[in-house]
């Protein structure tokens, strides 16, 4: 029997029985629903988490000399932990010869961050603030600009004069309803203007990146940020990727020697890129598809026994129409495709409704959340073609059974 | 002139009982004129145990454009032997050949061909598939034969007109009388162009009205040069036919021209 036939009488089939069939395709349906939406919200996740969060917290083509890493990753052994506390810190000292190793094309930056308590005159209560003191080059490679007032000058980034930018949440609290530019924020008993509002920075898992103020690295806020002449990080950006392969083996020469290194030893710092944050993530991502493929197994199994004994039935129910198309001329093989190309519809519907309620079930986690959910071509066409594998597998037995029928019984059934 | 051979075949002539035997006891390749030959033909059960012979060595030969009753009280084997015959079955013992081709031998996709191309069954109960209309029902036969959709619709329109039933090509069978269904049912059967029509007790379901129809459709057809075989327990059916075969414990008890069976049970 041609294919074309074969499938629209399996449609047939299946409208004629529109409320049986849906529960047969319901397992797979579920199963194929949770796959397109785990997949979508893991991508969509997974879009947050390049653009938003590691683009928020690491600039593109960069990369951060560190102590220690920023980012830890998965588990750390007892003694990884020990290596990590004896090692030494980053000094004021070790900024000059890294940058003067650097290409004139490359854009770096100092920067100290610790949370310190500010206050107001305006609000009661001193608040905890992310604190940073920076070098001339960081809001170039941080790609932040102030919506109000303005950046430091070369003079105020010079001279460490009490100035400071802040984020829109600082200036929220500690300025309700005033205008924030030229007022003063007081740090540690000094007070500092305010020159500048910096756009909003948005939030990720509900952690704001408003929550900031910027300090020129010579301003006195830098004792208490970054104290006894400890840096936090040497941020440095090239204007290629390229480039930023050639830059981090400098900074490593540059490091190692100042260390005092043999060749044999390891480095005793980090060199952190956006790719270390990145590994973070696809290591929690490969547990969550890991786990949004698992769960729809479960629904597919459910839905394959349940199509095979729907089929079962069904071949039950059609012996005498098996008979009568034996009688016609029918084959053994023409039975069997019959029955195969109608468990497969039916699973391959049921696939493409999960598909659909899938997609749906991501939009709707896309409007209620902030995470992009995207629906990814290839979950569909999988889902789509493990609907109709399940269809085949599930119908393989059921179908061979009615192909094997004896026409004469067939013929004489009820 | 060919008028004339349809006329010497459907009352077949004193010698042709002797050519029968001959073609049945030669064991030689039958003739093309041969629809069916049968040689012995034994057909064995086993019912929990018990052996049941339904065919205990059946002789026959069919010739071309024949219209043969197959008559018999029940047990006597007929529906045994119409499923042998129609290729539905096959035999334990003896040789069964089918328009000069052995078939009693054949491997079940090769019986599921020569039912598809050579035979054209009509049943007692109709047997169409109910949500499907009485085109696609005779379109079935073509379907399995590999007949491309179009020339399909096309023949399959055909045969209903034969059985004029042109108008109702789109009806289901439950919305056609008992007469229309088993006039579709021969459509089907006639819509492969068949080497013989088998008919299982095709009026059995059928009021008497309906069944004279019926009957009509086949001696048309039987006029038309179609050979056709049909089982019955009814000989008022059976005396439509040009020749009765009786049937009586698996073995032929007697094979009359018309006019011989319906002398001998006085119908008039």
């Amino acid at each position: 029997m041609p294919f074309i036939e074969a499938i629209r009488l399996a449609l047939q089939q299946i409208w004629v029985q529109k409320l049986k069939s849906f529960f047969t395709l319901l397992g797979v349906m579920i199963g194929v629903t949770f796959l397109i939406a785990v997949v979508s919200i893991v991508g969509g996740m997974s879009r947050y988490m390049t653009d938003q969060v590691v683009g928020k917290i690491m600039a593109v083509n960069s990369f951060e000399l560190r102590s220690r890493p920023n980012i830890n990753i998965g588990e750390n052994s007892e003694e990884r932990r020990r290596e990590l506390r004896r090692r030494q810190r980053i000094r004021e000292s070790d900024i000059q010869p890294v940058a003067d190793a650097l290409p004139p094309d490359v854009k770096w930056a100092a920067v100290g961050n610790d949370n310190l308590s500010a206050q107001t005159t305006y609000v009661a209560k001193p608040r905890q603030v992310q604190v940073f003191t920076v070098t001339n080059d960081y809001f170039d490679i941080k790609k932040m600009s102030p919506v109000r007032g303005r950046l430091f000058s070369p003079q105020e980034f010079e001279r460490g004069m009490n100035v400071v930018v802040i984020g829109q949440d600082v200036a929220t609290y500690f300025f309700p309803g005033l205008e924030p530019i030229g007022r003063q924020i007081t740090v540690r008993g000094i007070p500092y203007t305010v020159v500048g509002l910096m756009e909003k920075q948005g939030s990720a898992f509900g952690i704001s990146f408003d929550k900031f103020m910027v300090a020129p690295h010579k301003s006195p806020l830098n004792r208490y940020v970054n104290v006894h002449g400890v840096i936090d990080a040497v941020m440095i950006q090239t204007p290629s990727r390229e480039g930023m392969i050639g830059a981090m083996e400098e900074v490593r020469q540059v490091m190692r020697a100042r260390h005092h290194l043999r060749p044999s030893q390891k480095d005793d710092f980090e060199l952190e890129t956006s790719d270390s944050a990145l590994e973070f993530w696809n290591k929690i991502k490969s547990y969550l598809v890991f786990a949004g493929v698992a769960l729809p197994t479960v629904g597919l199994v459910v839905g394959a026994i349940v199509i095979m004994n729907i089929m079962l039935v069904a071949v039950a129910e059609r012996t005498r129409e098996i008979g009568i198309r034996k009688s016609l001329g029918a084959r053994r093989r023409d039975i069997m495709s019959q029955f195969l190309v109608e468990s497969a519809t039916l699973s391959t519907v049921g696939a493409a409704l999960g598909v659909a309620t899938g997609f749906a079930f991501a939009k709707f986690i896309a409007m209620v959340t902030p995470l992009p959910a995207a629906v990814e071509l290839w979950s569909v066409l999988l889902g789509i073609s493990i609907g109709a594998g399940v269809g085949i597998v599930a119908g393989v037995y059921p179908a061979s059974r009615a192909s094997r029928l004896d026409p004469i019984t067939a013929l004489r059934a009820e | 002139m060919s008028q004339d051979i349809v006329r010497e075949s459907l009352e077949a002539p004193l010698g042709v009982t002797a050519e029968r035997q001959a073609v049945v006891s030669s064991g030689a390749t039958p003739g093309k004129d041969w629809v069916i030959v049968t040689r012995g033909i034994k057909r064995e059960y086993d019912m929990g145990g018990e052996i049941v012979r339904a065919l205990r060595g059946v002789d026959l030969a069919i010739q071309r454009n024949e219209y043969v009753a197959i008559m018999g009280p029940s047990g006597s084997g007929k529906s045994t032997l119409m499923n042998v015959i129609g290729c539905l079955d096959t035999p334990n013992a003896g040789e069964y050949w089918l328009n000069g081709t052995q078939v009693s031998s054949m491997t079940d996709d090769a019986l599921a061909r020569v039912r598809n191309k050579e035979i054209g069954f009509v049943f007692q109960t109709f047997n169409l598939l109910p949500r499907a209309s009485a085109l696609h029902n005779v379109e079935l036969p073509l379907v399995y034969a590999g007949v491309p959709g179009d020339e399909r619709k096309r023949r399959a329109r055909e045969a209903l007109e034969r059985v004029q039933l042109g108008e109702r090509v789109d009806h289901r069978p439950n919305e056609l009388s008992g007469g229309q269904r088993q006039r579709v049912a021969i459509a089907r059967a006639l819509v492969n162009n068949p080497s013989i029509l088998l008919a299982d007790e095709p009026t059995g379901n059928l009021d008497s009205g309906t069944s004279e129809e019926i009957m009509k459709v086949f001696e048309s057809l039987a006029e038309q040069g179609q050979t056709v075989i049909m089982v019955t327990h009814e000989p008022d059916i059976a005396a439509h036919a040009r020749r009765v075969i009786v049937l009586r414990d698996g073995l032929v008890a007697s094979d009359d021209r018309r006019s011989t069976f319906v002398e001998k049970l006085g119908i008039p």
